[in-house]
């Protein structure tokens, strides 16, 4: 059959994978940001058990492999009492994961704000917590961002991980259509496209479009 | 509650370490490609042809914005589908070579960006060959700008290698799932396999600090002013 | 939680000295055999200092003598190794336990001297975010709980008085460097205190914006009553307004005077030395 063939029959299950996709990258997100601003601040503390606490959380999950973490999830954890369907299992594990990494990016970004700002706010008697949230919160947001765009690149890659758990993702939609007409090309060929649209053409601009958006706030516009 | 089984973890290991072998080789391998190929996008993007940059710098994109995993069933299985047949470890290492190799060209990239514009300069004022200007002062001034991302992208080309486990490779993953699939038991194997990958990725990452400190003070001391 | 460079002292038992302070007018800055260590390097070496109310103290001398560790520590952005730092008649450094002992300062009791000192950075470090007037407001409203009104009259006046009512909604990046400053003089009097520092305000800016800096501060000399300490190169600045002159070296005062003595009949030949070759540079 030809490509157009092809698409107008198994169209409807990419698309469905792609919205599953969409929403497992959207969760996921939700959770990793979570995540790596809990620890990424714990990280800056001054309070040695809680620094230490994060950076445990931060160097397992980075030292170790993603697809791995998903199979601990999804088959290990059982055994402990804990039964999370595929789905769920995902969303943890992609979500904890990544969030490892941005509480990196976190740390980063408050640590690039400049000194004089915390000088200032401690010359005005601001208080730490008034300090951090309306003085270098607002300004490392802006610092941070860049990065954060990559990182949700690579979360929305990490999500075609969770198809070897049978969530009927994108790629698993793929392998399926795959299985049954090895037309790999095409099969392949397609969820690849749409990963990319997905990541060039709407993760991208939007982040860049954030971006624009908070240098505006801060002034840098 | 559920109980470590110490016999089993005894009886596994041996197949585990073996994998654990075949995990560091496709690493290995998969970064040496990477490193070579990533240098080729790099240069490529750097041509004063337009239109081949262009398309170099799309096909770099392309491949580092979509899943690698999807990338080696692409690769295990258009293969087949026109007549050509590629092992999982061959095309395993195509898939993971080009992935990486995409990452690491923009690591170069980055890092030759990052020489300062009045180096270049120089060097047209001294008359020095394109070879000697590369191999005597830009180079030497980007590789501790370059060493920190590929230093990265060595540890996570390690930690991806599970990803081959899917179409076959008998990498440490695929062990531990097979072992697993037999025996029933998932707890062992998978947790050896999690501290398999902590153990060698956490010591590299520091290492990897430790040399990129190194030569950050090697080439300080030996630059002239 | 989160670190901070401030100079939180964590409440460790280390009594200071005994309390000096003498029975009649209480300086309202006081130094008391102060010491500053970086490391193995001495910077304030047991400084006396005494800076009276509505005095104005320029601090002058070569860099690494020390001048701005004097202000950063009455500010608390560095911690006190050695003596005691009283302000207004109470301890700034440390806080007095129920029998009268002093014992350092904790954080609470850090926040509550604080409010008496502002300061005016070299780098003006204005919050980037935020208009002129954002900035003025800002810890008015967050830390002496101000109602948005008043705190907005008030920054006003404040940015009127300093020249800038025309830029109150602009943010620091469309300010030049003199103006960036000026409002930087304007938030931290928002926040009415009784002691105004000033960190080589004018090092950091164009010759052709520094006159109107000195101009502010020669207005709230003249106009606010304000103890004032400068530290700063201008010279000629320092004997115009200043009521004292301290001549800092190797983390002590070498010499310190009324600014006609001092400039132009110094005793110490250190002090000579130093005038000499700055009259040289400018």
């Amino acid at each position: 059959m030809t490509y157009f063939e092809f698409l107008g029959e198994y169209g409807p299950r990419f698309l469905s994978g792609a919205l599953l996709t969409a929403l497992l990258t959207l969760l996921a997100s939700m959770l990793a940001i979570a995540v790596a601003f809990c620890m990424g601040l714990m990280r800056l503390s001054t309070f040695g058990p809680v620094r230490w606490i994060a950076i445990v959380y931060i160097e397992f999950f980075r030292g170790t492999s993603l697809l791995v973490q998903l199979y601990w999830i999804y088959f290990v954890l059982p055994l402990f009492g804990l039964t999370l369907d595929n789905f769920t299992a995902g969303v943890l594990g992609v979500g904890l994961n990544l969030g490892a990494y941005g509480a990196e990016l976190v740390r980063g970004g408050i640590q690039s704000v400049p000194r004089g700002q915390w000088e200032a706010s401690l010359a005005l008697n601001m208080s730490p917590a008034k300090r951090m949230w309306r003085i270098i919160f607002p300004q490392a947001l802006v610092n941070m961002l860049p990065p954060w765009g990559t990182l949700l690149i690579e979360l929305l890659k990490g999500t075609a991980l969770v198809a070897l758990i049978s969530v009927a993702d994108l790629m698993f939609e793929a392998r399926q259509i795959n299985g049954s007409t090895y037309l790999s090309a095409e099969a392949f060929g397609t969820a690849l496209v749409i990963y990319y649209v997905f990541a060039r053409f709407i993760i991208s601009p939007f982040m860049r479009w954030l971006e624009g958006v908070m240098a505006r706030k801060v002034g840098r516009a | 509650m559920i109980e470590w089984r110490w016999e089993f973890t005894w009886e596994i290991l041996p197949r585990l370490l073996e994998g654990t072998l075949y995990t560091l080789l496709a690493a290995g391998i998969g970064y040496l490609i990477a490193l070579v190929v990533g240098l080729v996008f790099a240069l490529l993007q750097r041509t004063p042809s337009r239109v081949l940059s262009r398309v170099v710098r799309e096909i770099v994109e392309f491949i580092r914005s979509t899943p690698l995993v999807l990338q080696i069933f692409f690769v295990f299985y258009v293969g087949p589908q026109f007549g050509v047949s590629l092992s999982p470890w061959t095309s395993g290492m195509i898939a993971i070579g080009l992935h990486y190799a995409a990452y690491l060209s923009e690591v170069y990239r980055a890092a030759l960006d990052g020489v300062p514009k009045g180096q270049w300069e120089a060097c047209t004022a001294l008359n020095l060959s394109p070879r000697q200007t590369y191999r005597d002062i830009v180079l030497p001034q980007a590789l501790p700008i370059a060493l920190p991302g590929m230093g990265n992208y060595l540890v996570g080309i390690f930690k991806d290698t599970p990803m081959l486990s899917v179409i076959g490779v008998a990498e440490l993953m695929h062990t531990a799932t097979a072992i697993g699939s037999n025996s029933y038991r998932y707890l062992e194997p998978y947790t050896i396999v999690g501290l398999i990958f902590l153990l060698i990725s956490l010591p590299t990452a520091f290492g990897l600090r430790r040399l990129e400190a190194w030569v950050r003070l090697r080439l300080g001391m030996t630059r002239q002013g | 939680m989160v670190s901070s460079p401030a100079a939180d002292a964590s409440a460790a038992n280390n009594s200071a000295e005994g309390s000096s302070t003498a029975g009649a007018a209480l300086p309202m800055v006081r130094f008391e055999k102060v010491t500053k260590r970086y490391g193995s390097l001495t910077v304030l070496d047991s400084l006396d200092l005494d800076v009276e109310a509505n005095e104005i103290v320029s601090i002058i001398g070569p860099s690494g003598s020390g001048k701005t560790t004097v202000l950063r520590m009455l500010m608390t952005l560095e911690e006190i190794d050695e003596g005691v730092i009283w302000v207004d008649g109470e301890p700034l450094t440390h806080m007095r336990r129920n029998g009268g002992d002093l014992v350092r300062a904790n954080r609470a009791h850090l926040r509550r001297a604080r409010a008496n000192i502002g300061m005016v950075f070299q780098h003006f470090n204005l919050f980037p975010h935020m208009t002129a007037l954002g900035n003025c407001i800002e810890a008015p409203i967050q830390v002496l709980g101000m109602p948005k009104a008043e705190a907005v009259a008030r920054a006003e006046d404040l940015l009127e008085m300093v020249g800038l009512a025309d830029k109150m909604h602009q943010h620091p990046s469309r300010l030049s460097g003199g103006q960036q400053q000026r409002v930087a003089i304007a938030r931290a009097l928002a926040m009415r205190p009784k002691v105004m520092l000033f960190d080589e305000v004018t090092s950091a800016l164009d010759p052709e914006v520094i006159g109107e800096v000195l101009n502010v501060i020669r207005k709230l000399a003249e106009e606010e009553s304000l103890t004032m300490l400068m530290v700063t190169h201008q010279m000629g600045f320092a004997k115009e307004i200043s009521d004292r002159v301290c001549f800092f070296y190797g983390g002590q005062i070498a010499e310190q005077g009324p600014p006609d003595k001092l400039f132009s009949n110094p005793e110490n030949p250190r002090t000579q030395q130093f005038l000499s070759a700055v009259l040289e540079a400018g």
